[in-house]
C-alpha cells in the first residue's frame, strides 16, 4: 500500500502548462489524502526531470509516484524504470493530462479535468500492490504445422540455429503448393528445381523430426509450454524399408485420381504423390485400396522385395512438448462450383489456374503439353480470367495478390508452347508490385502479343465445340465476345478449411477467407494474439513465394528470440480467484478467451497466470465478485469512479 | 447556473483510449465533461461499475471498445456489447433513460470519431438533463 505518494506535474513546455494551471494543480494536490509531496517541472521525461524524481524519492522518502504528463503509452515505461530503482515499478502510475486534457480542452476546463484525472490516478495507486514479474520456463522445441515452402523454410531456419523442430504435414509428402507449380514468376525458374533441395534438407536435418501423413489433433498449454498431440496416420508401408522401386504400384489394380495433379491424372491405391516426394516412400490409400481388413488383394505385398508393406499398421498418437508453434497451413482455391456464372463443374474446358499449372508441369498429367481437356487437341484460343472470385463482393472481397503475375506467366508459357495460339486476359487492374514484377508484365504485354482486356466477364457458355466468353472492354466501352477453346480461371486464394480447425485448437482468430488474424497488421504481422504462436505464408493472407519465405524466416526469428532465453517474463497484471468463495459455476471459464481459467479437481476455478493476458472479462462476469484483477481491482475502479464525478 | 453533465468513461487500453490519445495528438477540441478511466479491455467493465457511477451521481456513462472483430483480447468487446444491452434494459426499469449509457467502437486511429461521439454524447446528456438518481437523493 502506498503511504507516501509523490506527485510530479510536467509542464511539457507549454503543451500542458500553456493550458493547465500546473502550479495550482501541484499545490492543491499536495494536501490530497495519501500525497506526501507534489511539484512541477519543465520536462519530466528529460534527464534532469528524471533526476528530480530520483532526488525527491530519496529526500521525501516516497514509496509511490504519480507522474501527471502525457499518455502512459508514451512514457510509462520510462518512469517505471526510474521508480524501479527505488521500489516496485508498479507503484508508479501516470495521469494523462496532455493528450486527453490540455490538447483538447480550454484552460479552465482542462485544469478542472486535470484535478480529477490526478485524483483518480492517486486513488488507483493507493490500491496498487507490488507485483513481481511472472516467469515461465521455455521448452526450446518448435512445432511447425504445414510442410509447404513456408513451413519448410521456418523449420530449416530454426533447426539450423540448433533447436529441435517437429514438422507436421498432413499429406504423404512435404512440398505443398509450390511442388505443384510449373515455373515461378518473374524469373521462370522451375518450381520443383528450387524447392526439392530444401525438401531434401528437411529430411536430412538432424534437428528436424518430420512427421508427414500426420495431423495435429490437440494443443493445450501456453507460451513456452505447449502440449501437442499428433495423429500419425498409417501408411501401411515402412518408410525406412521402402526403396521406391515402384514394383507395388505396377501390380496395384485400384485406380483413383491423383490429388497432387488436381485429379487430372490417375494414381494407384499404393502411390507416391510425385517422384521427388519427401519422405521418399509409398503410401497405401486406405480408401482406395480394395481392402486391408479383411485383405482383398495383397498383390503389392507379394511384389515388394524389400518387405516394406505392413497391412497391420495402426494409427498412432504421438505427444510432444514444444515452446512455440508456427502455423503454415497454406492455401486452397475458392470453390469453383460457386462461380456459377463461369460455368465450372459443367465443362471440362473451363479449368482452374492450379489445374493449368499442373498441365504446364513436365511431370504433370499431360507431360507439359497444353491440351484442350475435352478433346486432347491443342487449344488455339485461350481466355484467362483474373479475379475469379476475388475482388468481388459476391465472393471474396479481397485481392488474391498473386493472380496478375501467374496469369501473365500462364499466357506467356502458353504462347511459347502454341506459337499460333491467341491468348486473352480479362483483368480489373494489373497489380505487379514485387521486385521485377512490373518489368515481367511489360515484357508479356509487349513481346508476347497477348490481348489484355480490361473488364469483367459476365458469362461463359458452351456453343458447339467452343466456349463463348462474354465480357465488356471497359476501356473502349464495347462488348466483347470470344469463342475460345479453353478458359483458365485465376481462382481466389483462400486459407485452407483445416486452418480453422487448427485455429480453434490454438484459440487464435480467423478472419475472412479462413486467414489467420495477426496480432497487429503492421507491427506484428507474424505473431498471433496469443503469445508463442506465429504465422507464416498464405495461412495468414494471400502472398507470393518471396513474401512467404520472408515471412517464414521472420516467424523463425521470433521463435529464436524466444528460445534465446531460459525463462519468459510476462505482465503480472493477471486475474486472481478467491478460491474460498468460488462457487464453481464456471462462467469465468466460458468467457476467458485464452483458456486461462481452468477448473480444478475440487470444482473451483483457478487462473493459470502464464496464460492470463489480464483483460478482466472474467472479473466482470463473475456473479459473486470473486475474481480480482491485480492492480485493477473492483474497489480501485469504484474509487476512481467516485472521485471523477 | 446552466447544467454541466458529469460523465464517466471506461476506455479500453488498446483501441478507445488510444483513439482518445489520437484526438489529442490531432488537437481536436471536445467538451471536458467526460473523464476517462483506462481499463485493459471494455470487457473489464463490470455492470456494477455502471450502477456505481449512476449511484455516485454520474449523468452519463460512456464505454469505448475496439470494433467488433478487432478486440485485443479476441472477444471481450462482444461480452461488453451484451452487457450494455442488458444494462440498458435494467436502467430503463430503474427509471434511468438508457440513452445515458453509450457504447461506442473507437479504433486507435479514430481520433475524429472519438471527439465527435463525445461531443454528441455530452450534448445528448445536456438535453436529457441531470440524472434522476443523484447521490443526495439516494441517501
Amino acid at each position: 500500500m502506498a503511504k507516501r505518494i509523490g506527485i510530479f506535474v510536467c509542464h511539457c513546455g507549454i503543451n500542458i502548462a500553456g493550458v493547465v494551471d500546473v502550479e495550482r494543480v501541484a499545490k492543491e494536490m499536495a494536501s490530497y489524502p495519501g500525497v506526501a509531496f507534489s511539484t512541477t517541472y519543465q520536462y519530466m521525461c528529460s534527464e534532469p526531470g528524471q533526476n528530480l524524481i530520483r532526488q525527491k524519492i530519496e529526500e521525501e522518502n516516497l514509496d509511490a509516484v504519480v507522474i501527471a504528463a502525457c499518455s502512459p503509452s508514451m512514457h510509462e515505461e520510462t518512469f517505471r524504470n526510474v521508480c524501479g530503482e527505488y521500489f516496485n515499478p508498479h507503484m508508479c502510475e501516470m495521469a494523462n493530462i496532455r493528450e486527453q486534457c490540455s490538447w483538447v480542452h480550454d484552460s479552465e476546463e482542462a485544469t478542472e479535468k486535470a484535478f480529477k484525472v490526478l485524483k483518480a490516478t492517486v486513488e488507483k495507486l493507493r490500491g496498487n500492490e507490488d507485483l513481481e514479474p511472472i516467469f515461465v520456463p521455455v521448452e526450446k522445441r518448435c512445432l511447425v504445422i504445414g510442410g509447404g515452402i513456408a513451413g519448410i523454410q521456418a523449420a530449416l531456419d530454426i533447426a539450423d540455429a540448433g533447436h529441435e523442430v517437429i514438422l507436421v504435414e498432413k499429406e504423404p509428402s512435404i512440398g505443398g503448393r509450390m511442388a505443384q507449380l510449373s515455373e515461378t514468376f518473374p524469373t521462370l525458374d522451375c518450381s520443383q528445381c528450387i524447392l526439392t533441395p530444401k525438401m531434401v534438407a528437411v529430411a536430412r536435418h538432424p534437428n528436424i523430426k518430420l512427421m508427414a501423413y500426420s495431423e495435429v489433433i490437440d494443443i493445450s498449454g501456453y507460451v513456452g509450454n505447449f502440449n501437442v498431440k499428433i495423429l500419425k496416420k498409417p501408411r501401411y508401408v515402412d518408410e525406412d524399408k521402402c526403396t521406391v522401386c515402384g514394383d507395388c504400384e505396377d501390380v496395384c489394380p485400384a485406380i483413383v485420381p491423383n490429388e497432387f495433379d488436381m485429379s487430372k491424372k490417375a494414381r494407384k491405391a499404393i502411390y507416391i504423390p510425385f517422384p521427388q516426394a519427401v519422405p521418399s516412400t509409398y503410401t497405401i490409400d486406405r480408401e482406395a485400396c480394395l481392402g486391408l481388413a479383411p485383405l482383398a488383394c495383397a498383390q503389392c505385398k507379394e511384389a515388394c522385395e524389400a518387405d516394406a508393406i505392413n497391412y497391420d499398421m495402426q494409427p498412432e498418437i504421438v505427444e510432444e512438448k514444444v515452446g512455440a508453434i508456427i502455423v503454415a497451413t497454406g492455401y486452397d482455391l475458392y470453390d469453383k462450383e460457386r462461380l456459377v456464372e463461369y460455368g465450372y463443374g459443367e465443362d471440362d474446358d473451363i479449368i482452374t489456374s492450379l489445374e493449368f499449372e499442373r498441365m504446364l508441369s513436365a511431370s504433370g498429367p499431360t507431360g507439359g503439353k497444353i491440351i484442350k481437356p475435352s478433346t486432347g487437341e491443342e487449344p488455339k484460343k485461350v481466355v484467362f480470367i483474373q479475379c475469379a472470385g476475388s475482388r468481388d463482393r459476391k465472393h471474396m472481397p479481397y485481392c488474391s495478390s498473386i493472380c496478375c503475375m501467374y496469369t501473365a506467366k500462364h499466357a506467356m508459357l502458353y504462347k511459347h508452347a502454341v506459337h499460333d495460339g491467341e491468348a486473352y486476359i480479362f483483368y480489373i487492374d494489373i497489380r505487379a508490385t514485387g521486385k521485377d514484377y512490373e518489368e515481367f508484365i511489360a515484357r508479356v504485354m509487349e513481346e508476347e502479343r497477348i490481348n489484355y482486356i480490361r473488364g469483367k466477364v459476365a458469362k461463359i457458355y458452351r456453343e458447339g465445340d467452343k466456349i463463348v466468353v462474354w465480357g465488356v472492354d471497359t476501356l473502349t466501352g464495347k462488348k466483347v465476345e470470344i469463342k475460345a477453346d479453353m478458359v483458365v480461371l485465376a481462382m481466389a486464394v483462400i486459407g485452407r478449411e483445416e486452418t480453422r480447425d487448427i485455429a480453434k485448437l490454438l484459440k487464435v482468430a480467423v478472419g475472412e477467407g479462413n486467414f489467420l488474424k495477426e496480432s497487429h497488421p503492421k507491427l506484428k504481422p507474424v505473431e498471433a494474439l496469443s503469445r508463442g504462436i506465429y504465422f507464416a505464408g498464405c495461412a495468414q493472407g494471400p502472398k507470393d513465394i518471396p513474401a512467404t519465405v520472408a515471412q517464414a524466416s521472420a516467424a523463425a526469428s521470433k521463435v529464436l528470440a524466444m528460445f534465446s532465453r531460459d525463462k519468459l517474463e510476462k505482465d503480472p497484471m493477471v486475474a486472481v480467484v478467491d478460491e474460498e468463495h468460488c462457487s464453481g459455476c464456471g462462467i469465468c471459464i466460458s468467457v476467458c478467451p485464452y483458456g486461462a481459467m481452468q477448473r480444478q479437481p475440487n470444482g473451483k476455478a483457478k487462473c493459470i497466470e502464464a496464460l492470463c493476458e489480464g483483460c478482466g472479462t472474467c472479473a466482470a462476469a463473475c456473479p459473486s465478485n470473486n475474481i480480482e484483477m491485480k492492480n485493477y481491482s473492483d474497489s480501485q475502479i469504484k474509487r476512481m469512479v467516485e472521485v471523477v464525478i | 447556473m446552466s447544467f454541466e453533465p458529469k460523465i464517466v468513461a471506461f476506455l479500453c487500453n488498446w483501441c478507445a483510449y488510444a483513439g482518445a490519445d489520437m484526438a489529442g495528438t490531432s488537437r481536436l477540441k471536445y467538451p471536458g465533461n467526460m473523464i476517462a478511466i483506462r481499463v485493459m479491455c471494455s470487457g473489464r467493465v463490470d455492470p456494477e461499475f455502471i450502477l456505481e457511477a449512476f449511484e455516485k451521481g454520474a449523468d452519463g456513462v460512456f464505454i469505448g471498445g475496439c470494433h467488433p472483430g478487432d478486440c485485443h483480447y479476441v472477444s471481450g468487446n462482444y461480452r461488453t456489447r451484451r452487457r450494455v444491452e442488458m444494462m440498458k434494459r435494467l436502467l430503463e426499469e430503474m427509471g434511468i433513460n438508457p440513452r445515458r449509457l453509450r457504447l461506442e467502437w473507437v479504433s486507435a486511429t479514430e481520433g475524429q470519431k472519438f471527439a465527435r461521439v463525445v461531443k454528441e454524447f455530452v450534448e445528448e446528456i445536456r438535453q436529457l438533463g441531470p440524472s434522476p438518481i443523484k447521490k443526495e437523493e439516494a441517501i
